[in-house]
């Protein structure tokens, strides 16, 4: 058969049930076999709506996401989602069509060097080099993508190989001997780490995207509750602890509560789970939790002792690390009481330092409050696909998620125009959930084109703008920190978000008064086939608390 | 102190970190790679965006016609060591690495260079190739070409004593290494 036949073969055999792409010159013959070849295609408008729709199916489902490009332009156009996987270790496979053999390195149409392009921001990539090669590189593709820590990988497929005739049979075995991951933690140090934890008397546990990744809410849970262990999540991390349990700190750094920043400065011992001490956490480094010693749990061996020095490092899968020390510490018996202080100073702090904003006495609509409206409308159960910008921030602190994967946002890069596709995937993955955009007026624009597939595949997002006529986050920063230069942040009056939804075949909706807000919100997403809501708020508000730039996390301002 | 197998507790206070170790010495890495198209890239590009020098790098055929050798020396002052060698394990075309120890490594290297020689000063820079075991593989009436193997400081060595004659121009394969012994590498 045709590899590219093959590669049909191989993708069912990966358990691939939908793919998002779009056909050009350089994979004609892959499209022609996605004719008859019974595996669901979305046709995207853009390559990188595909490549971030293939992202948030991944985040929200736990699957490999697939994206297809041809080649050039299209390669060239999943950059930002590729490096977005990489960022967020998101499992991604990204194949991409590439000219004939006999045109490369000879600035052919369409050829760009994909793979050269690519590899500084992928966990690993394949030229096909001979047709035979194919099905077992698709395999090592999928087993690299999921296992460890997760990521993007491309496959670069020629032209004329992918349309040479191969004998096919099934592979069931991978060859990748430079690549195996540490699955199983280190008992010796797993049980140091639980006579730390008990002798501990200001312990906060900072749990991030890898307990995610890892599908180890459930024993993040148990180990939290062995004893009254303070929890806190970072942006990547929420929901892998309930927002609503008497031990949730809240979201810590940049823009997280008071209470886990201040938790994390005086801790005495710090329980990293699949984090990774990312900057927007630790703020000023050299003051970052002074008073704290470090376990270090991940499965990335590089990440540990990379910006903070680990004390008691173990490397693995949190699924199997967590339970193991939940077990090593509960036969330590350690007394419960030594926790109260600590308790008591940590509740002080959430009365003292609640979220706050100052609501509006009329009908105009505070951007906090629009999240705490589709909170109520969503009874906190939605599926909530972020955009990057100060709405993200607000959702984040606002909408307190109960369980893993009903969150998924853009991290590590901050990818504006990731909220719409990454949605579109989401529901793609999850038909039968209420998924939910929540997006700015700046970034909602950059991947908009998805409306028009949202429309013709019938996938009912429900795309919340949250319009102040501004770049936000920008223009926070110009007001903190540039003496309120607002240089080019005003997005000014156009679109006409509702005509725009209707010309691409959506319902749209727009919001001024809140009201009547929450049951508004519930007509929406009451809604048939995709709605895009432009909600009309307040231009001017700040996203607090937060650390400054350069400044030490407990001293925050806001 | 608290030894893992017994449920005395551990105080916070005698935990120690492991934290990024600049050892301040120039490190030898002998690392195993998949023979590949690309792979070199892949390190180089690895060490270019993690902002770690390579002061030299030499890369040849093993005995093992899938695998190649990469020998690459960088300092250890600038760089935290143990971040570039778990960097470099998350690279899949990277099958082992070593941090070969100065105390048990063999390390040596080949220099060719062009130093400016008439009638009179032919005689004592030949004298100088003796001394070091240099050949000379190239003579003109006014220059010579010497080959020089030999540890990195023999080299430099050399180097130092030839500039005066006039060093028209030199070329250094930067050092490969093995282990002494009989064990691998």
């Amino acid at each position: 058969m045709r590899a590219v036949d093959a590669l049909m073969e191989c993708l069912k055999a990966e358990g691939v049930d939908v793919v998002f792409g779009l056909p050009g010159g350089a994979n004609l013959p892959t499209y022609d076999a996605f004719y008859d070849a019974g595996i669901r295609h979305i046709l995207v408008r853009h390559e990188a709506g595909g490549g971030h729709a293939a992202e948030g199916y991944a985040k929200a489902t736990g699957r490999v996401g697939v994206s297809l490009a041809t080649s050039g332009p299209g390669a060239t156009n999943l950059i930002t989602p590729i490096t977005d996987a990489m960022m967020d270790s998101v499992p991604v496979v990204f194949i991409t069509g590439q000219v004939r053999t006999e045109l490369l390195g000879t600035d052919g149409f369409q050829e760009a060097d994909t793979i050269g392009i690519t590899m500084p921001v992928v966990k690993h990539s394949f030229m096909i080099q001979h047709p035979l090669e194919l099905p077992r590189t698709i395999h090592e593709a999928f087993h690299l993508a999921r296992t460890g820590r997760p990521g993007p990988v491309v496959v670069d497929i020629p032209q004329d190989l992918s349309r040479a005739d191969i004998p096919y049979e099934p592979v069931d075995d991978i060859h990748l001997p430079g690549y195996q991951p540490t699955t199983e933690g280190n008992q010796k140090q797993i049980k140091l780490a639980a006579k730390a934890l008990a002798n501990s008397r200001r312990p906060v546990i900072y749990a991030g995207g890898g307990v995610v990744s890892a599908n180890a809410a459930g024993e993040l849970t148990e180990l939290a509750t062995a004893d009254r262990f303070p929890v806190t999540c970072t942006v990547m991390g929420l929901g892998a602890f309930p927002g609503t349990h008497e031990q949730w700190l809240g979201m810590l750094g940049m823009h997280g509560t008071r209470t886990a920043n201040y938790a994390m400065d005086e801790a005495d011992l710090i329980v990293a789970i699949g984090a990774r001490f990312d900057d927007r956490i630790t703020g000023k480094l050299s003051e970052f939790a002074p008073r704290a010693k470090f376990i270090h749990i991940d499965i990335d061996p590089a990440e540990i002792s990379k910006n903070v020095p680990a004390h008691i490092p173990i490397v693995g899968d949190a699924k199997n690390i967590l339970p193991r020390l939940t077990a090593e510490y509960r036969a330590l018996e350690a007394d419960p009481a030594r926790l109260e202080e600590w308790w008591t100073r940590v509740h002080k702090w959430q009365e003292r330092h609640p979220l706050t904003y100052t609501d509006s006495t009329d009908s105009e609509i505070k951007p906090q409050y629009m999240i705490e409206a589709l909170y109520e409308a969503t009874r906190g159960d939605a599926i909530v696909v972020s955009d990057v910008g100060q709405h993200q921030m607000w959702t984040a602190q606002r909408y307190h998620f109960a369980r893993p994967r009903r969150w998924i946002n853009s991290g590590g890069l901050g990818t504006m125009g990731f909220g719409l596709p990454a949605a579109m995937g989401a529901q793609v993955g999850c038909p039968d959930d209420t998924v939910v955009c929540v997006a700015g007026d700046g970034s909602v624009q950059m991947n908009m084109q998805e409306l028009a597939t949202c429309a013709e595949e019938k996938i009912p997002i429900k795309v919340f703008i949250m319009n102040n006529g501004y770049l936000g986050m920008v223009r926070q920063w110009q007001e903190l920190f540039w003496d309120k230069r607002y240089s080019q942040v005003e997005m000014g009056q156009y679109p006409d978000f509702v005509k725009l939804a209707d010309a691409y075949g959506a319902t749209g909706l727009r919001l001024t008064d809140k009201t009547t807000l929450v049951a508004d919100m519930r007509d929406a997403l009451a809604l048939e086939g995709p709605v895009l809501v432009d909600v009309r708020v307040t231009r001017e508000e700040n996203t607090y608390p937060m650390i400054a730039p350069g400044q030490a996390a407990r001293d925050m301002v806001g | 102190m608290g030894e893992p197998g017994t449920k005395e507790i551990l105080s916070l206070d005698q935990l120690e970190a492991v934290s990024g170790l600049r050892t301040g010495r120039k490190h030898i890495l002998s690392i195993l790679v998949e023979n590949k198209p690309g792979v070199l890239t892949r390190i180089a590009g690895l060490f270019a965006r993690r902002g770690f020098n390579i002061d030299t790098l030499a890369v040849g055929p093993t005995d093992d016609d899938t695998v190649s050798r990469i020998t690459l020396t960088l300092d250890g002052a600038v760089h935290p060591i143990d971040q570039v060698t778990k960097q470099l394990h998350k690279l899949v075309n990277v099958l082992k690495i070593r941090d070969l120890e100065p105390g048990e490594t063999l390390a040596r290297e080949l220099a060719l260079f062009k130093v400016s020689a008439d009638g009179s000063s032919r005689a004592e820079v030949m004298q100088i190739c003796e001394i070091f075991r240099a050949k000379v593989v190239d003579v003109t009436k006014r220059s010579v070409v010497v080959e020089v193997t030999g540890t990195c400081d023999k080299v430099d060595a050399f180097e130092a004593l030839v500039r005066p004659f006039g060093l028209i121009e030199m070329a250094r394969t930067g050092e490969i290494a093995i282990s002494r012994g009989r064990s691998e590498t």
